[in-house]
């Protein structure tokens, strides 16, 4: 999940929907979200590398449109609906999650265990 | 009226030198405990005892007409004093190593008392030392330093012969490579005026270009070689014999020049010929240039840091020196000694003397068994005793650190209680001068007291608690009773206070302060394993021995610094307050 300054970044994403859910006059999508290029990147618990200033998924509240979604805690977000996560600032991509007229969200979220499991279909021989 | 205002002036001091001189004699006696009868006697030996309790040492054979006797009885904390300053002034003559003179008055130092080691004068010129070379190596030739031309002498050649020699030398070369350039003018005029051609303007301005030339020349010459020298050092500078080797190297092969392609062809061209000896004299310049860059401006970036330490006391000091070599390196060092080290006291050592005399002092060692067959008999007991000792030493319950702490700790009190009296005493002096001036001015108002009147009437009246500080502080030797007059006639004349007089006796100021008597340090000897020709290297370590101390020198290599740039963001060494926000979407 690190990267290098100049390369493409690469990464093993899932696809994750999440209907908003109108509670009054918001829609709420049911997580928090921690980190971006003008935080403390030393700060981030969930981080594997410290000088990574992408966007953490902090909190799922149970029961949510995120929980539901199956996002987790501690995923990284990578996309959301097309527009690029991993260098905005935090106030930016809050903005792209709560637009108003948007009522669905498509994030593409990468996290450890993602990569071990391709790791371990690609070293596990295939049906030929 | 004005002949008896002058007559009562003069009148004065002299009756209150008496008045003080009468008391301190009572006092005198007093402390002697003798009977008033025998004072005479007394006073005699005052001059002449330089071990006992003596007082003053005033010039007393112009004053001893005013002794005045009153029968005063001594009393017992007077007697107790004395005795005790009897059996200190004793014994502290069986331990020291000093020599017993007796010196006339006015030179007397305070007490009459004994002074250092008399020191053989070298030389009377201000500032001359000599170094003498006692290296590993060396052979009895000695070459001199100013001369710009290497020559060897023989030893018999007297140190000023050498200098003159010297000078004299520098002169006829700098005579001859002035005269050069005008010799090339005149000759072709002398020898072949008709041939010649005329040359106009264009010769003209050379001349005046030449002349404006060797006038610089001579007077930069003048300005770097013709200064007084510091010093006299006895191996040659090796820059300054290659820049004398050059300049006649470089002056003969233009006369070789000059007597084969023009004298003998006798050439016409005369522009050509004064085209020359500009050329000459540029070349000259260029080489004087290259004399300063290699003679001055070489040594002053500095390059090493020498630490210069005295071995009887420890002082020391570091210095900041340029590329170097070793004589010139002692030779600066010995110039800052004289302004910067305090004076060497050599009383102040006399108590760690003697306690590392106690320390072994109290063992004796009996050989029992008798020396072995077969060894060597002497070496093994040496190596016995020895051995013996030091594990009896270790052993020996040793309370030297205690008496060495409650001594010290008296000596720091009795160093305070005089130094109050003395400061109580000298106040009470300047006021008295405030005081007589004051009743001057009123009484006549434009007369000014004459500060030596001034300090001969006040001197008496703290002497004697100055020469108990001194004595306290084991200076006493260090200043005479004339120098302390002097001293305070000059504060007097310039309006000091009574902190300011008292200064220079306080503290030990450095050796340049007292007279050339005092200094103990004239002669020395620069002792070193590298040749002192050889430049300043990191650890190179010499010494300059004196009689009574060695400064030992070491020099360290100042590190070289290399800075590299490189870009780094500007926030970067900023505080930034970094936060870390969590929002729920």
């Amino acid at each position: 999940m690190s990267f290098v300054p100049g390369q493409p970044v690469t990464a093993v994403v899932e696809r994750i929907e999440i209907q908003k859910l109108s509670q009054g006059p918001n829609l709420v999508l049911g997580f928090c979200i921690g980190g971006g290029i003008d935080q403390d990147p030393g700060q981030n618990p969930f981080s594997d590398d410290k000088a990574d200033k992408g966007i953490y998924v902090t909190r799922v509240s149970p029961g949510g449109p995120a929980d539901v979604a199956g996002l987790k805690i501690g995923d990284k977000i990578m996309q959301v609906n097309g527009w690029d996560m991993t260098v905005v600032t935090h106030d930016q991509a809050r903005k792209k999650l709560t637009k108003k007229n948007e009522h669905v969200v498509r994030l593409l979220v990468t996290r450890k265990t993602l990569e071990e499991a391709v790791k371990q279909s690609m070293s596990r021989p295939g049906p030929s | 009226s004005s002949r008896f205002g002058r007559y009562k002036r003069k009148q004065r001091p002299r009756h209150w030198s008496v008045l003080s001189t009468t008391w301190l004699l009572e006092r005198h006696v007093v402390h002697h405990g003798e009977c008033p009868n025998a004072c005479s006697w007394n006073l005699s030996k005052l001059i002449t005892d330089p071990g006992g309790y003596s007082g003053i040492g005033i010039p007393l054979k112009n004053k001893t007409e005013s002794v005045t006797h009153s029968p005063l009885g001594h009393s017992t904390a007077a007697s107790r004093e004395r005795s005790r300053d009897r059996h200190k002034s004793r014994s502290k003559d069986s331990r020291s190593e000093k020599s017993v003179t007796i010196n006339t008055p006015p030179a007397e130092p305070l007490l009459g008392d004994s002074s250092v080691r008399g020191e053989q004068v070298q030389d009377d010129n201000w500032g001359e030392t000599t170094t003498a070379i006692t290296g590993t190596s060396e052979h009895s030739l000695s070459q001199e330093d100013i001369v710009r031309i290497t020559k060897d002498l023989e030893d018999s050649v007297g140190l000023n012969c050498r200098r003159y020699l010297t000078r004299i030398l520098a002169v006829i070369l700098g005579v001859l490579v002035l005269l050069t350039p005008l010799a090339f003018l005149v000759l072709p005029h002398l020898l072949w005026p008709d041939k010649l051609q005329k040359c106009g303007t264009a010769c003209e301005g050379l001349y005046i270009s030449i002349a404006f030339k060797l006038l610089i020349l001579l007077l930069a010459v003048w300005g770097l070689f013709f200064r007084p020298p510091r010093a006299s050092l006895p191996r040659v500078f090796a820059f300054r014999a290659l820049l004398s080797v050059l300049v006649l190297l470089f002056v003969i092969s233009y006369w070789l020049f000059y007597a084969v392609r023009i004298l003998e062809a006798q050439d016409a061209d005369y522009q050509g010929i004064v085209q020359y000896a500009v050329s000459l004299v540029d070349a000259l310049l260029f080489i004087h240039y290259l004399a300063v860059v290699l003679l001055e401006l070489r040594q002053l970036q500095p390059c090493f840091s020498v630490c210069v330490t005295r071995s009887t006391d420890g002082e020391t000091r570091h210095y900041n020196l340029g590329q170097l070599s070793i004589q010139q390196a002692a030779l600066a060092i010995i110039e800052h000694y004289y302004s910067d080290f305090p004076v060497h006291n050599p009383a102040l050592l006399s108590a760690s003397k003697s306690r590392a005399a106690k320390h072994l002092a109290g063992l004796k060692v009996y050989n029992v068994d008798g020396p072995g067959p077969g060894n060597n008999p002497a070496a093994g007991l040496a190596h016995s005793q020895s051995r013996a000792m030091i594990a009896a030493a270790a052993r020996r319950r040793d309370t030297s650190h205690n008496e060495l702490y409650y001594e010290e700790a008296e000596h720091e009190r009795r160093v305070r209680k005089r130094k109050a009296r003395l400061v109580v005493a000298v106040e009470e002096a300047f006021t008295h001068i405030k005081r007589m001036q004051e009743e001057e001015q009123k009484k006549s108002p434009g007369d000014v007291m004459d500060p030596r009147e001034a300090a001969q009437a006040i001197f008496p009246s703290m002497a004697r608690a100055l020469q108990k500080y001194l004595r306290t502080t084991k200076q006493q030797h260090c200043h005479s009773m004339e120098s302390i007059q002097q001293h305070l006639a000059f504060c007097i004349t310039n309006n000091m206070t009574p902190k300011a007089f008292l200064e220079s006796y306080l503290t030990p100021g450095p050796t340049l302060q007292y007279s050339r008597d005092r200094w103990l340090a004239r002669q020395w000897t620069l002792i070193s394993e590298a040749s002192v020709t050889s430049g300043l290297r990191d650890g190179t370590v010499f010494l300059l021995k004196c009689v009574d101390f060695s400064l030992v020198i070491a020099a360290k290599k100042i590190p070289f610094v290399q800075m590299s740039e490189e870009y780094i963001d500007p926030k970067s060494h900023k505080f930034v307050l970094r936060l870390q926000s969590e929002t729920s979407v």
